[in-house]
């Protein structure tokens, strides 16, 4: 459904932030992106999303491909109508409006308006929490409420492609289950692809049907999450496993070595 | 009493057409955080082309409001296209110094076209006297309060209902957060500048109407900033509000004080506000989750 080949970002035309990206996204799986900070995880989805002219960013080489069309460096508005939905990092709800109107600010490039209300009904029916608090303006929220909004107000747009960045972040360990499972039921009921992007390996490795995992700029592992789980740089890097009784002197050196023949 | 119900009801007036001017300032202010300070002179062209279409055209007054008001979006959106749109990007204070030079050309097109004599503007709204409560008052100045309750409530509904009017709001809480939801910027900023204008050419042709056109009107303009400063930069009531106490203010020191003072009571509003409640009466503070 979505693909990157050899994706090249440029920042400011100097700072060179994916240096040859590929993966695929299927259509109706949960796809997981992992990497450390700086990986260029965000910059991917902003390349794919269109965000990436307001940040004097710009694809420079390579191309992404959605539903068999082109769709770098087109406007963010356009390429929100062919269904990709964006659910930017750090929640970004709109603060001074009421939980309604973020919800309506959702839906502001569908063209069937009269299903609108079918939809908010939809949201409050995945986030029950949301409907409490319908009135009240988004600012005020809990932390919680706040991405539980960002994920409905994506959702208004009825997307065929929902990109979630660091849905987690800032959230206590139990919300964060509770909305890693209403992701799955929105990519099961709803049909919605998910490309999820995360810090936290072990949970989307739980929840993800394939996964990448990402290192300055460039795609360095990806397969399977069963795989994965299996893969000792994974265990080490990513699930803070160790093998146990091993010498720490010689293990040191490997870790290294690791490391060297990931960056390069 | 009859002196204070008739200062009341100028007051209302003076009060509801700033109202209407600071509407439109408040609009790009909330939408694009540009300060704009063509406001006044936005107001000043709406005047003169209501005054170009209805007296030197000799149309009818409704069709000539309807005309200038077209014109008033026309200019809105060349003003967006071709001055603020190279500027995005540019620091906030470079495209605040765009604004005034757009005021000053503004104003020498208006006097290079209509020269700089004040011209007496044959009232196209009814003003034949009215007594309300032993008070008299030109029926145009109830007419003009009446057009510019009307248009303020039309505003607070778009914003509160409408789509485009959600999104603006939407736009001025996070710009990116809005351009991932589809919302595309640049139509909601030329939209905010066309509103701006059209409001601002309806109080111009309004004051024109009870004072006659001159280049004086875009002092009248200055006079947004004391009501925006008061009612909050970013707030609707606040504009609607803040118009209706500085009008007030105004034709009260003008009647039991004295005239001259009424021009710098507003000003001295502005500066107390300033010191007291920087936000305003009605202003967003800046929303913090502890």
């Amino acid at each position: 459904m979505l693909s990157l080949n050899n994706v090249e970002v440029i920042y400011n035309d100097v700072i060179l932030v994916l240096k040859g990206m590929s993966m695929e996204v299927p259509q109706g799986k949960i796809v997981g992106l992992l990497g450390s900070n700086g990986a260029g995880k965000s910059t991917t989805l902003k390349a794919i999303s269109g965000l990436l002219k307001p940040e004097n960013g710009e694809v420079t080489d390579g191309n992404i491909q959605f539903d068999g069309q082109e769709i770098h460096n087109r406007d963010a508005a356009d390429i929100v109508r062919l269904g990709i939905m964006q659910v930017m990092e750090g929640r970004r709800v709109f603060e001074h409006l009421t939980v309604e109107e973020n919800l309506a600010a959702g839906g502001y490039t569908r063209r069937d308006s009269s299903n609108l209300g079918r939809d908010v009904e939809m949201v409050y029916d995945y986030f029950p929490r949301l409907k409490e608090r319908r009135r009240q303006t988004a600012g005020y929220l809990s932390g919680g409420e706040q991405q539980m909004l960002a994920i409905g107000r994506a959702l208004m747009a009825r997307p065929k492609l929902m990109m979630l960045d660091e849905p987690s972040l800032g959230l206590a360990p139990l919300l964060v289950r509770e909305i890693f499972n209403i992701i799955k039921r929105i990519n099961q009921e709803q049909g919605a692809t998910i490309l999820l992007v995360e810090q936290n390996a072990n949970l989307t490795l739980s929840v993800a049907d394939y996964a990448y995992i990402m290192e300055n700029g460039r795609i360095v592992l990806d397969g399977y999450p069963e795989d994965l789980r299996q893969n000792a740089d994974v265990r080490e890097f990513y699930l803070g496993l160790t093998e146990v009784g091993q010498r720490k002197s010689y293990r040191d050196v490997k870790h290294y070595k690791r490391r060297k023949r990931w960056l390069s | 009493m009859e002196l204070f119900i008739q200062l009341t009801l100028t007051g209302l007036t003076n009060g509801a057409i700033l109202s209407l001017a600071a509407l439109g300032f408040v609009l790009i202010y909330k939408s694009s955080d540009v300060i704009n300070f063509a406001q006044g002179e936005f107001l000043l062209v709406g005047a003169y082309i209501t005054y170009a279409l209805i007296v030197q055209f000799g149309l009818a007054w409704p069709l000539g409001m309807a005309l200038t008001l077209a014109a008033a979006v026309g200019v809105g959106v060349l003003v967006e296209r071709f001055v603020l749109r190279p500027m995005i990007g540019e620091p906030i204070i470079s495209v605040i110094m765009v604004t005034i030079g757009l005021s000053s050309l503004l104003r020498a097109i208006v006097s290079t076209i209509w020269g700089t004599l004040p011209r007496s503007f044959p009232a196209f709204i009814p003003s034949q006297p009215v007594r309300i409560l032993g008070a008299t008052v030109g029926a145009d100045r109830l007419w003009a309060i009446a057009i510019a309750v009307i248009m303020l409530g039309l505003f607070t509904v778009f914003f509160r209902r409408s789509r485009e009017g959600i999104a603006m709001r939407a736009v001025a809480d996070d710009q990116q957060a809005a351009l991932s939801m589809g919302i595309s910027v640049k139509k909601i900023f030329a939209w905010a500048w066309s509103i701006a204008a059209a409001t601002a050419a309806i109080a111009g042709a309004l004051v024109a109407n009870i004072v006659g056109v001159s280049g004086e009107l875009s002092g009248f303009g200055l006079h947004v900033f004391p009501v925006v400063i008061l009612g909050g930069l970013d707030s609707i009531p606040g504009a609607i509000i803040g118009g209706v106490i500085i009008g007030l203010l105004q034709t009260y020191t003008g009647g039991y004080i004295g005239q001259g003072l009424n021009q710098v009571i507003p000003f001295v509003v502005l500066i107390l506000i300033l010191m007291i409640r920087p936000y305003g009466l009605f202003g967003q503070e800046i929303i913090e989750r502890v």
